[in-house]
């Protein structure tokens, strides 16, 4: 078995009276995409908020290589290697393309104010770098050609795939996509198909998804947690998540 | 048209009330009595006819913009320079400019002079505030207890420790920075209303405090007497003090009260082109983008591992350190300051300046500084009624122009292959 990257326990999430999450537990490997399903509202995002740092927990422990995270800033967690997206498209919608991936680059680059302002040789050197970075992954996402135009301006679908590269960008070793095929087109899923067994795979980054497409899911998961109503179900691989009664009822209801 | 007889009612309802508050009487006081004085037949002659007018215009608004629609309006984004087609010309325009700048003011009349300096004193602070609301997105209200900080400083080192112009002016930026730092810590967790309130509260303590510290400030009367800058130890002055030569007697020309007024002018050119450079660049650089991407989304900001405290604590850090270059600056071409000159209404006046050019643009900025201190000038007559027009100014381009005059034009990264 490889490495433990990710390891969830216990984490509950209270909002008042409310226990949105309750007692979920979580493991998550090297190289391994990993899906949470559960009908809506069943907590899944909620889940992502507490380990994004969005959130700070109410009880629970989350182990992020080796760390305690549970509690720490949301960029502080960001920045150790856990990157997410977001149910609903979040760019820098007026910016261009390039600039949203900078922007995400922002502290691999020179940020010294005199730097920028007399634009030293290292400061040009790494916004250099950043660039043929951001160049890359926008290669790998098919949205080379769209590097100048206005985020905002792009299909759906290549705003959905913007998202994941500008994270990619900050090279995370973690990423959380929260339904990243909502919205798109059978072409399109398949192609997020694709791209998300490439990072895997090719850049040998973990994926956690949340994902109500079942094919997307059954198809390309290592593990899969179910979630109902804030609390753990079941899990395990596609095919005994897929004959396990107790999901099954949860999703179709009893008879 | 039943809805517009509504609103034409409404409006003229309020321009009458309105108009018979603030022209139909009048408080005259007679000897010790206040006594209530009625306008002449002839204003109430006009101020019904104005109210005529604004019933008709509402009543009949669908006509009137259905037949104004075909006048063309000018296009101002074709006056921009950045508009210049052949991108080869544009460093020669700008060399041109500056080289105009530095001429002008030798051929013209010394009042013109010095009310360019005064209007560079606006650009300075419309940049500076530019940076906080325009780029980084947050309303600050209180922008003049910066300036105000600058100018303090300035006069307080001038007349406490002798210190000079050159010194004091890095100084008072340091320190205008260090209040908007401290300011600028526990407030900025606020948003929008929240932030813009605290920030007008902010700007009165300044206010209040300077008023009311009269063993240092020296209270309402202010502090008189601050020094001039010099010319590298040169005084404009006909005698200078003592240990000093005056600049004209270094030159061996005749005394003018001309040079100090030009020389203050060249300072102020000189300071809003190092403003405009620092700014500029800062567009261009990672904090200047983060702080555009922070304004458009700060959750996004957030989960790709931007600190937003320190991102928005250094947008409001440089425009307070403007503020108080320009605030060192006013101090030294006045030669008196008191918190009279720090009021509210030069918060207002700075913030329209902002959003008249076109949040974010420092042309428009610029134009707008232009705009809001030269026409009063011209419009001497209308002094009493100066802000009025300006409410007017501003209902107008909300209705016309709410971009701006012009609009941000922020430079793009671009990708080259």
């Amino acid at each position: 078995m490889s490495q433990l990257l990710l390891d969830v326990n216990g984490l509950t999430m209270r909002f008042g009276g409310l226990l949105a999450v309750n007692n979920v537990n979580l493991a998550v490997h090297n190289r391994q995409i990993v899906s949470i399903i559960g009908p809506n509202g069943a907590g899944k995002t909620t889940v992502f908020n507490c380990l994004s740092g969005f959130y700070i927990p109410s009880d629970g422990s989350v182990v992020f290589k080796g760390e305690q995270i549970a509690g720490l800033k949301d960029f502080r967690i960001s920045r150790k290697g856990l990157v997410r997206t977001f149910q609903h498209v979040r760019l820098f919608s007026n910016m261009t393309v390039i600039e949203n991936m900078l922007v995400a680059q922002h502290r691999h680059l020179d940020t010294n104010i005199a730097a920028g302002l007399f634009k030293t040789k290292r400061y040009r050197q790494l916004e250099q770098e950043a660039m043929d970075r951001a160049a890359y992954w926008l290669e790998q996402v098919d949205l080379l050609d769209f590097a100048n135009r206005e985020a905002g301006n792009l299909a759906y679908g290549q705003q959905r795939r913007l998202e994941i590269a500008r994270c990619m960008v900050t090279q995370p070793e973690l990423l959380l996509l929260d339904e990243p095929a909502a919205g798109l087109n059978p072409r399109e899923t398949k192609q997020l198909d694709e791209l998300i067994v490439q990072l895997r795979d090719e850049h040998e980054i973990s994926v956690l998804l949340i994902e109500h497409d079942m094919s997307l899911v059954m198809g390309i998961s290592d593990h899969i947690y179910v979630i109902a109503q804030g609390t753990p179900l079941a899990d395990g691989t596609p095919d005994d998540v897929k004959q396990n009664p107790d999901v099954i009822k949860a999703y179709l209801g009893e008879e | 048209m039943r809805q517009n007889l509504y609103s034409a009612v409404f409006a003229a309802g309020i321009t009458f009330v309105l108009t018979c508050l603030m022209i139909g009487v009048k408080l005259t006081s007679e000897g010790t009595q206040l006594k209530v004085v009625s306008a002449t037949e002839a204003q109430w002659g006009w101020i019904f006819a104005g109210i005529a007018l604004v019933f008709f215009s509402q009543l009949f608004r669908d006509q009137i913009s259905a037949a104004t629609a075909g006048i063309p309006r000018p296009k101002l984004a074709t006056l921009v320079p950045e508009q210049v087609r052949s991108p080869k010309l544009k460093p020669w325009l700008l060399a041109a400019l500056v080289v105009g700048l530095f001429v002008w003011p030798f051929m013209v009349s010394r009042g013109a002079v010095d009310l360019a300096t005064l209007t560079l004193i606006y650009v300075m602070l419309g940049l500076g505030l530019n940076i906080v609301v325009g780029l980084a997105g947050l309303l600050d209200l209180g922008y003049v207890a910066f300036y105000a900080i600058g100018a303090y400083s300035y006069a307080l080192l001038s007349s406490y420790f002798g210190l000079s112009f050159w010194a004091c002016l890095p100084i008072a930026a340091v320190l205008a920075a260090t209040f908007g730092f401290v300011l600028g810590f526990p407030v900025l967790r606020l948003r929008g209303d929240y932030l813009a309130i605290v920030t007008l509260g902010f700007g009165e303590i300044i206010r209040i405090l300077l008023n009311n510290w009269t063993a240092l400030t020296g209270g309402p009367n202010g502090i008189s007497g601050i020094e001039k800058p010099t010319l590298f130890g040169l005084e404009f002055s006909r005698r200078a003090s003592e240990g000093h030569v005056p600049f004209h007697e270094f030159m061996g020309i005749d005394y003018s009260s001309g040079h100090k007024v030009i020389f203050l002018y060249l300072i102020a050119v000189v300071l809003v082109i190092w403003v405009l450079f620092v700014i500029n660049r800062l567009m261009r650089m990672p904090l200047g983008r983060a702080w555009e991407a922070l304004r458009e989304d700060e959750i996004a900001c957030r989960s790709l591992g931007l600190n937003r405290t320190v991102i928005k604590l250094t947008a409001f850090t440089f425009g307070a350190s403007t503020a108080g270059f320009a605030g060192c600056f006013f101090a030294a071409r006045q030669g008196f300051i008191s918190p009279e000159s720090f009021v509210f209404i030069e918060s207002a006046i700075i913030l329209a300046i902002v959003v008249l050019g076109g949040m974010g643009s420092q042309f428009g900025v610029i134009l707008a500084a232009i705009v809001m201190t030269i026409l009063p000038e011209f419009a001497r007559e209308f002094s009493e009624y100066r802000m009025l027009l300006f409410g007017l100014l501003m209902v107008l381009m909300m209705r016309w122009r709410p971009q701006g005059l012009l609009p941000s034009k922020r430079p793009h990264m671009e990708l080259k292959r």
